[in-house]
């Protein structure tokens, strides 16, 4: 499987159709983002399937908007899961990439992974690598919600309890890229004193997931609580699409918008 | 271009959490919590998180420096060792072994820890030995 995504990024390096490719490398051991910018050096590429499909995932499409903001006239590559071009559409919707300046190299994630994630779409519209799998339902959410309210409630205050405010939710998720944060944004948090109480400050970022998450599953694993917010997250991304009929990055192929976006909530 | 990625250890406390600090064309930019670290498991905590912002800090000393007539001036690594041992020695002669402690850190290896309390124990004579890593 390796072999065919190394093919396709030697192709893209030698033809000069990229300047760089943002993957993943394998060095003494460990695996972590890596720019690729040789085509006859692509040691230790690897996808990000170490001990499990998918254990060693990482945000690339955080690196690929970092050196694109420093390098804005060249074309990068980037390879992408399913969850990354979800990503990728809705960074293009909003205006953090170009279109045309990023060239992504799909693989398809294998049942076992979908399983875990609960995902809605495990593959990329393209991909060089893999074969589709099936389309997994938001079990996790249905469990949650299958709980009385006020049990629930204790619950979900029982997680947000363990939070060690780290930012690590925030600080991985490949789709936070504001300038400024709401949850250390000087009119909201002072400097010096701790991060804002629980849950405002769970449900503030849950919030801001809104219209933007596309369910990578990156925040629950970097957190150190072991808190779900991915099922958090999951249930934000079912309002919005009943509200606004509107999920991010499942949209069409030039990631638009659907027309009736505002939903039934504009006629309000 | 050049970004690259470089695994380290955090600097901040003992537990030894790995992370990627992110380099771009020279510059230390960001952390990424190392998944494939058996400490850690991806995971940071908030100072692990912000670890490459002290780095290009101007406020970090790069020098020794020593305190001359109330200022303090930057000296060479020779000056300020042969000082520090020169009064080190004048403390122990006049109040004995134990009126010298010694501070390790996390912030440095097992090795260099080791080397610290033995120079501690044996060197000086005092059993003074803490480190900055009460949690």
């Amino acid at each position: 499987m390796v072999e065919k995504v190394k093919a396709r990024v030697q192709e893209l390096l030698a033809s000069g159709k990229v300047k760089g490719f943002i993957g993943l490398r394998e060095l003494h051991g460990h695996i972590g983002p890596y720019l690729f910018t040789d085509g006859g050096d692509l040691d230790g590429f690897v996808i990000g399937d170490r001990k499990a499909a998918g254990d060693t995932r990482y945000p690339l499409n955080t690196q690929l908007i970092m050196i694109s903001r420093q390098y804005p006239e060249e074309t990068l590559g980037v390879l992408v899961r399913g969850c990354d071009e979800r990503g990728l559409k809705t960074l293009f919707n909003t205006n953090q990439l170009k279109p045309e300046k990023v060239v992504s190299v799909g693989i398809a994630c294998p049942q076992e992974l979908a399983d875990v994630c609960e995902c809605m779409k495990p593959f990329p519209e393209e991909f060089v690598a893999g074969e589709a799998s099936e389309a997994r339902p938001f079990g996790s959410v249905e469990r949650i919600e299958s709980i009385e309210i006020g049990e629930r409630l204790k619950v979900w205050l029982g997680e947000f309890a363990k939070c060690i405010k780290c930012y690590g939710c925030r600080n991985i998720c490949p789709m936070c890229y504001c300038p400024e944060c709401t949850l250390e944004a000087k009119d909201f948090q002072a400097v010096g004193s701790i991060a804002s109480e629980n849950p405002i400050f769970h449900l503030t970022r849950a919030l801001h997931m809104a219209g933007r998450c596309i369910d990578c599953g990156l925040c629950s694993e970097a957190c150190p609580a072991d808190i779900p917010l991915r099922t958090l997250y999951k249930k934000i991304a079912d309002i919005v699409d009943l509200e606004f009929q509107y999920r991010p990055g499942y949209q069409d192929s030039k990631g638009k918008m659907s027309p009736n976006v505002l939903g039934e909530a504009a006629k309000h | 271009m050049e970004y690259r990625t470089v695994l380290t250890t955090c600097t901040y406390c003992g537990c030894g959490c790995g992370f990627y600090l992110e380099v771009l064309d020279g510059r230390v930019v960001g952390t990424i919590p190392c998944k494939t670290n058996p400490v850690s498991e991806g995971k940071l905590c908030v100072k692990g998180w912000n670890v490459h912002e002290f780095i290009h800090s101007p406020k970090r000393l790069t020098q020794p420096l020593l305190r001359k007539d109330g200022a303090l001036t930057p000296v060479s690594w020779d000056e300020a060792l042969d000082f520090t041992a020169k009064r080190m020695r004048e403390i122990k002669e006049a109040n004995g072994s134990d009126s010298v402690a010694f501070l390790a850190s996390a912030k440095v290896t097992n090795e260099e820890n080791y080397l610290i309390q033995k120079f501690a124990r044996a060197a000086v004579g005092t059993n003074n030995v803490d480190h900055c890593a009460r949690l």
